[in-house]
């Protein structure tokens, strides 16, 4: 039983200065009973130090496995994945020096109180009982939970546990920070200060990688994001961009009776109309800057013979992206 | 906090070593806080034990083997109340906290990614799991010599309590972390009914394992019992006079034992951690 391959100080790989991450084919086919699954394919992608990397896609698209490989907790069935210059497959204990993880769900340490789980946590990554001490001080002021500090984790409300976590994760000053779904569950105001303390950790310096199925917080949040579905990524880029990519401004959604499908076919014939498609009992019509208007649509829907129900407008969001991507809503 | 180049990374036995150092002071200080209830368990069993046999049985007439033999059962029982104690400590203190660990809240996930490899994560609670059994056996001696209402006759055999004490701390908490893998997490408490129970009564505990000469079947149906050799070690380094097995039968079974439930336990640890 070897502890790893191969054990150096220094970083082997120089595209690690520039990229924290890189992965080259990352593939992850889970055999069960069930038959194969395939929850990760090719995953080629590179996260650059200091940004905010998002991974965006429905409940099982697989982000929380490409998570869990970039994290040494899942093996990848092909692949590679450096993290700080260290191959996570070939070198796992060392890996784990310089990641960071808040998991999807509250595993602190029942054991342990609040500071408690910040010292230990510390103390496994090789920090001195006085150097460790002296982070938790830190770190309980920075986080708000100064006065809860001889507290039972099991006491903490859920925004507390979860920015607790965040601590924790970050007590150990990692290379990268792993944030895996870190909202969902949160109440809307939680939710709000965790987004602070995220942007609070990257004005500092600190490269994120989080995973999100909510689009508005890929698209708050993050400066570049990695569409995700059925273990495929579909799209790379920053949420500007992602949102041009479609090349339309304004979303119209149309709650209609009758052949929906008619419907959309008609309003694509609109001059200005990017395009238009049923998704979920919902028709979709796409207009470019400065192109259709609203009440252009509505009068040639009813002079179409279509009566519309309601209508709504917004600017284009990721989410519009993804439906153009895979023909389907991103909420589960 | 500094972000700005790269952490300075340690060799992975270097950073390895210092994890293993601190998941071993998490649980003691977890111990620490616990320690009432930790003397509880470790004490309520053997104390029971001892003052019903060794005290209550003498002073009523009842004694087992007669006036003459109370003296020598007590004295035979403080080896046997130690090892399974030993056992019933090595096993609760490795396989309850895995329940917890690996149950909803996946408690564990914290210190499977300290920077070391996950065997020597499920080794470390292997180490922890031992120094609550040694810890046990302590206590327990001290209950065992001092209880009884007739004397003790112990003769203490240095070599081997030093080398069999730890030796037999391993691998309970080995079994501890072999059950705490892999059986489902909600069935741990019933493992203790159908398995720690039986062997702790088969296990050579009230009487030494030449005792059962006239009952051979069972005399050798015993020997798949780990217990058996943790009684017999104890009694080895404790006692003189009391007949027991082979010294190196003693020794070859319980590292045996000990590397075979290890391999299994991370195993399973590893099953249960990675994917």
């Amino acid at each position: 039983m070897a502890v790893d391959a191969q054990a150096t100080d220094t970083h082997p790989d120089a595209e690690a200065d520039a990229d924290v991450i890189v992965t080259d084919d990352l593939t992850k086919i889970f055999e069960g009973r069930g038959g194969r699954v395939r929850a990760v394919e090719h995953l080629s992608l590179r996260v650059r130090r200091g940004e905010i990397f998002g991974l965006l896609g429905p409940n099982g698209a697989g982000k929380t496995t490409t998570v869990g490989m970039l994290t040494t907790r899942v093996i990848p069935t092909r692949g590679r994945a450096l993290v700080g210059g260290i191959d996570v497959v070939a070198r796992p204990a060392t890996a784990k020096q310089v990641i960071g993880v808040v998991p999807q769900t509250n595993t602190l340490d029942r054991s342990l109180d609040v500071a408690e789980n910040l010292y230990f946590h510390g103390r496994y990554f090789g920090m001195g009982a006085r150097e460790a001490h002296d982070r938790v001080r830190g770190l309980l002021e920075q986080f708000r939970l100064a006065d809860r500090a001889t507290a039972g984790v099991d006491e903490l409300s859920g925004g507390m546990a979860q920015r607790l976590m965040v601590a924790r994760a970050i007590m150990h000053d990692p290379d990268v920070l792993f944030l895996d779904e870190p909202t969902s569950g949160l109440d809307p105001q939680s939710r709000l200060a965790l987004w602070d303390v995220i942007g609070e950790l990257h004005r500092r310096g600190q490269t994120i990688v989080l995973t999100t199925h909510y689009m508005e917080e890929a698209d708050q949040l993050c400066e570049r994001v990695a569409i995700i579905d059925h273990g495929r990524l579909l799209a790379l880029d920053t949420p500007e961009a992602l949102k041009k990519s479609i090349g339309a401004d304004t979303e119209v959604r149309i709650h209609a009776s009758g052949d929906l499908e008619a419907l959309a076919r008609e309003l694509e014939q609109v001059p200005g109309v990017d395009s238009a498609r049923v998704v979920d009992g919902t028709v979709y019509a796409y207009l470019r800057a400065g192109g259709a208007t609203l009440p252009e649509i509505i009068t040639h829907a009813d002079r179409k013979g279509f009566a519309l129900q309601d209508v709504g407008v917004k600017e284009t969001t990721l989410e519009t992206v993804f439906i153009d991507l895979t023909g389907r809503e991103l909420r589960e | 906090m500094s972000n700005a180049g790269i952490t300075a990374v340690k060799p992975a036995h270097a950073s390895s070593r210092s994890a293993f150092a601190a998941l071993l002071l998490r649980d003691l200080a977890v111990l620490r806080k616990e320690v009432w209830m930790f003397l509880g368990r470790t004490v309520m069993q053997p104390l029971l034990l001892i003052f019903v046999f060794a005290y209550v049985f003498p002073k009523i007439g009842e004694a087992i083997g007669g006036a003459a033999g109370a003296a020598r059962f007590s004295t035979l029982l403080v080896g046997g109340v130690i090892a399974s104690s030993m056992i019933f400590q090595g096993v609760q203190a490795v396989a309850l906290p895995l329940v917890q660990d690996f149950g909803y809240t996946r408690e564990i996930e914290d210190r499977v990614l300290a920077p070391m490899p996950v065997w020597a994560v499920a080794l470390e609670k292997v180490a922890s799991g031992a120094i609550q059994a040694v810890i046990a056996a302590l206590v327990v001696f001290v209950l065992a010599t001092f209880i009884p209402a007739t004397p003790v006759h112990l003769s203490i055999h240095w070599f081997y309590l030093v080398t069999i004490l730890p030796l037999s701390a391993m691998m309970s908490a080995a079994l501890g972390l072999t059950i705490g893998t892999r059986v489902e997490p909600r069935q741990v408490p019933l493992i203790f009914s159908l398995l720690v129970l039986p062997m702790t009564f088969l296990g050579a505990v009230y009487y030494p394992w030449q005792g059962l000469t006239p009952l051979p079947w069972l005399k050798w149906s015993v020997l798949v019992n780990p217990l058996i050799y943790l009684s017999e070690g104890m009694r080895l380094s404790l006692t003189k006079g009391v007949p027991h097995m082979p010294v190196a039968a003693v020794y070859a079974a319980l590292v045996a034992f000990t590397a075979v439930f290890s391999k299994l336990g991370i195993d399973g640890f590893k099953k249960r951690v990675l994917s």
